[in-house]
């Protein structure tokens, strides 16, 4: 085998151990990388920070821990935001392990929130969020497309009590709270088909501006949708919630693993050089010997 | 951070490096943390289901009715029908009354395509075809830069890769002179939209490990920060027994690995 | 019995439910409430029956005793100490088991079974997906010919949109980048979208006219 087959064919767990060895070497070394900011990410941000006290936000928290790396920054980034622009948030989680990742999350907001912190230059002091008043986790329901078509009829439809088994009557913020025309925007989080759903029989049906967290998979996909004008925003992958974190000058993890992220993407793309290159040379090479 | 959590993101770590062994090979630790994280996850899941299903939908809508009369006495009986239909459900599992199931499943399959036809025409189809030609503005056309997705040029660029796009997947018609063209075209923009994908695809992949480096980051620096009130030497401790043990376990694959080698 | 009644059951419905979007009137209103209400119903018994066969499966490879045969038990006892740490609860200070009321959602084993094993192990395993990703990129990544050139230009102009390393090109990639997922990527996920929305609609007809019955499997 000369050199070139050779550096087509390298064992893949050569491949694993040096990517591996980069990506915590990586980490190891604290610096930080400049995120520009795109638009689509920049509108959601905008549009969350110009709401007035007491609006609803109805954050859907829509996967599961396998993607939880990308989507989870993005809910804490944006449930903060929230909360210390005293909104009120309304969660859902329709995906099956979904409300445990929504009650992590909203667990380590609150102990965010009750720090004194400063976020681009103001300054906001910590408070206790309340469940009933700040913040209404609804919880988990079968049949993704039929609840969000539920909710726009009344969110007492599919979701008579809370997550705790509240009745959502005895909820104060949820008093006069009955479907989508009292939220001022919807953002959905998710790792699947249920951002679909949220297009075609949330928004397509009650025409609330949507806002998508995407993982970095199905990021690419939903453009078209941006275009229409159906939703107003897109954060995708660990990239977009980096994004988000720096446009709420509140870097968490998302902004913490970008420096990891340009230097795996450096190593793929040498490898993809390296597979290439003996590609070409040993076609060059066999099509010299053919002749 | 207590003690007793620290056990349990010391648990986490442990399960972590186990999943992660597969990249070695399969092995059991591999096998204990999959067959668990299965087991696990179904019984969350049956709980979430009970909790925020049954109880709220269906068990308190029928609670101020007596067992012993089927509920019928509770004022809202209707509420027996749905749960008869979805206990027909289970007759998937008999082989002579599996038919039944498809009761319900008629029920529920009927909602869910009648729902999704003219909701899916409107918004996948007809929005995003509005999209296409509304957004062809002629005043974009001069003046604006080449790389800018509200210029004339990449209107264009849109409108006919959509349309070049259809006609890659739709036209049965064999795709030579004009119609292959137009396929091609199609199917160059299809190779960018995929490109762009798998792009992102690698970005997503690559912070899904970032993430795990982050836990194990966080597991490692909780057993060496003594600014934490409950800290004690005991987390260091159980730090150096879960790193030895992998030690160890490594140095018994490698010698194993070199055995097999030179027989 | 065993064919008609669902497909009446699948038309009855299918057009109901189409009739009550572009007829929105009180009583269609209220009819299609009292569905969505209903289908939650269903829905959950309908899921529970992946969970029995879970049950079954690891039940039959225990018994079976080939290789491996006490994994399956593994699994077995995580479901039921998350089903029984589910119902156990505490109210007003005294702890009990509680099938009617949702304290078991804050017990702390419950949720210590989440967060410190169903979390690391479910997203460490499609962690392993970022050394296969990386193994595949660079064993399937060839520019043989026009069409892979072009989607290996894309992937690599997508991957290095945020590098900082790019010196005075940096920002031509960024905005390369950003110019290729709004306008070429865009043509094609569009044209992906309507072939697609087309593809529901047309099978969504199809079952509701009784042609397509895959759903109703053999029998």
């Amino acid at each position: 085998m000369n050199i070139f087959e050779r550096m087509m064919s390298l064992d893949r767990r050569w491949v694993f151990l040096f990517v591996a060895l980069v990506c915590v070497a990586t980490y190891i070394v604290p610096f930080e990388i400049p995120v520009r900011v795109d638009d689509e990410v920049r509108s959601i941000f905008e549009f969350i920070d110009t709401l007035r006290p007491g609006q609803i936000v109805f954050v859907a928290i829509d996967y599961d821990p396998n993607a939880l790396a990308e989507l989870h920054p993005m809910t804490y980034a944006i449930m903060e935001h929230c909360f210390r622009k005293n909104l009120k948030v309304i969660v859902t989680a329709l995906s099956q392990n979904g409300p445990g990742m929504a009650e992590q999350a909203i667990r380590d907001i609150a102990d965010s929130v009750r720090l004194d912190r400063e976020y681009g230059g103001v300054k906001y002091t910590g408070r206790e969020i309340v469940r009933g008043e700040d913040y209404t986790f609804l919880g988990y329901k079968p049949y993704y497309a039929l609840v969000i078509l539920g909710m726009g009829q009344d969110f007492r439809i599919p979701f008579p009590t809370d997550y705790y088994g509240v009745t959502l009557d005895s909820i104060p913020m949820m008093r006069g709270v009955h479907n989508y025309a009292q939220v001022a925007v919807v953002v959905d989080l998710s790792a699947g088909n249920i951002t679909d759903a949220w297009i075609a029989y949330g928004q397509g049906r009650f025409g609330f501006p949507l806002a998508l967290g995407l993982t970095g998979v199905m990021g690419a996909d939903y453009y078209p949708y941006l275009n229409s004008g159906q939703v107003f925003g897109i954060m995708a992958g660990l990239y977009g919630a980096a994004q988000y974190e720096q446009l709420a000058d509140n870097p968490g993890r998302a902004k913490d693993g970008m420096r990891v992220q340009v230097y795996a993407h450096l190593v793929i793309i040498l490898f993809i050089i390296m597979g290439n290159v003996g590609y070409f040379m040993s076609r060059r090479k066999r099509a010299g010997a053919a002749r | 951070m207590e003690f007793s959590t620290f056990l349990w993101t010391t648990l986490g770590a442990f399960l972590t490096l186990a999943t992660f062994s597969f990249l070695y090979k399969d092995n059991p630790f591999y096998k204990i943390a999959e067959h668990l994280v299965v087991g696990v996850s179904a019984g969350y899941f049956v709980i979430i289901l009970w909790h925020n299903g049954l109880v709220p939908n269906l068990f308190e809508r029928l609670a101020d009715g007596d067992w012993y009369l089927l509920w019928l006495n509770s004022s809202k009986p209707w509420y027996l029908v749905p749960a008869l239909l979805g206990a027909l459900m289970w007759t998937r599992f008999s082989q002579n009354y599996s038919w039944v199931s498809r009761w319900p499943l008629g029920m529920y399959i009927g909602i869910a395509t009648g729902v999704a036809i003219p909701l899916e025409m409107a918004n996948r189809v007809n929005r995003q075809l509005y999209a296409t030609m509304i957004a062809i503005k002629w005043d974009n056309f001069w003046g604006m830069g080449f790389l800018d997705s509200a210029a004339g040029f990449s209107q264009i660029i849109i409108f006919a890769g959509v349309i070049a796009g259809l006609f890659y997947f739709f036209f049965s018609k064999a795709h030579t002179g004009i119609f292959g063209g137009i396929a091609r075209f199609g199917i160059w923009i299809l190779m960018i939209g995929f490109g762009a994908s798998f792009g992102f695809t690698v970005m997503a992949r690559v912070s899904l490990f970032i993430n795990r480096i982050q836990d194990l980051r966080d597991w490692g620096a909780a057993s060496f920060n003594t600014s934490n009130p409950h800290y004690s030497g005991w987390f260091f401790i159980v730090f150096l027994l879960l790193v030895f043990s992998l030690a160890a376990y490594a140095v018994v694959e490698v010698a194993r690995f070199t055995k097999r080698r030179a027989a | 019995m065993r064919r008609q009644i669902p497909l009446a059951l699948v038309m009855i419905f299918g057009i109901f439910m189409i009739f009550q979007y572009f007829v929105p009137h009180e009583s269609s209103e209220w009819v299609y409430e009292f569905l969505l209400d209903w289908i939650y119903i269903i829905g959950i018994f309908a899921l529970a029956l992946g969970i029995w066969s879970l049950i079954r499966v690891s039940v039959e490879k225990i018994h079976s005793r080939k290789s491996g045969w006490g994994y399956p038990i593994i699994t077995l006892a995580g479901l039921f100490l998350m089903i029984l740490f589910g119902f156990i609860g505490r109210r007003d200070g005294v702890w009990g088991l509680y099938f009617m009321t949702a304290e078991g959602l804050s017990n702390p084993m419950f949720r210590h079974f989440f967060d410190y094993i169903l979390i690391p192990i479910q997203s460490t395993m499609f962690a392993l997906l970022a050394f296969f990703i990386a193994s595949a990129a660079y064993r399937a990544f060839r520019a043989r010919n026009i069409l892979a050139s072009l989607l290996l230009i894309a992937a690599l102009i997508v991957m290095l949109r945020f590098n900082p390393y790019m010196g005075p090109i940096g920002p031509y990639v960024a905005d390369t980048a950003s110019w290729l997922l709004n306008v070429p990527n865009l043509a094609a996920k569009r044209a992906i979208i309507i072939g697609i929305g087309l593809g529901i609609v047309a099978t969504a007809l199809k079952v509701i006219l009784g042609i397509e019955r895959g759903y109703m499997g053999k029998g």
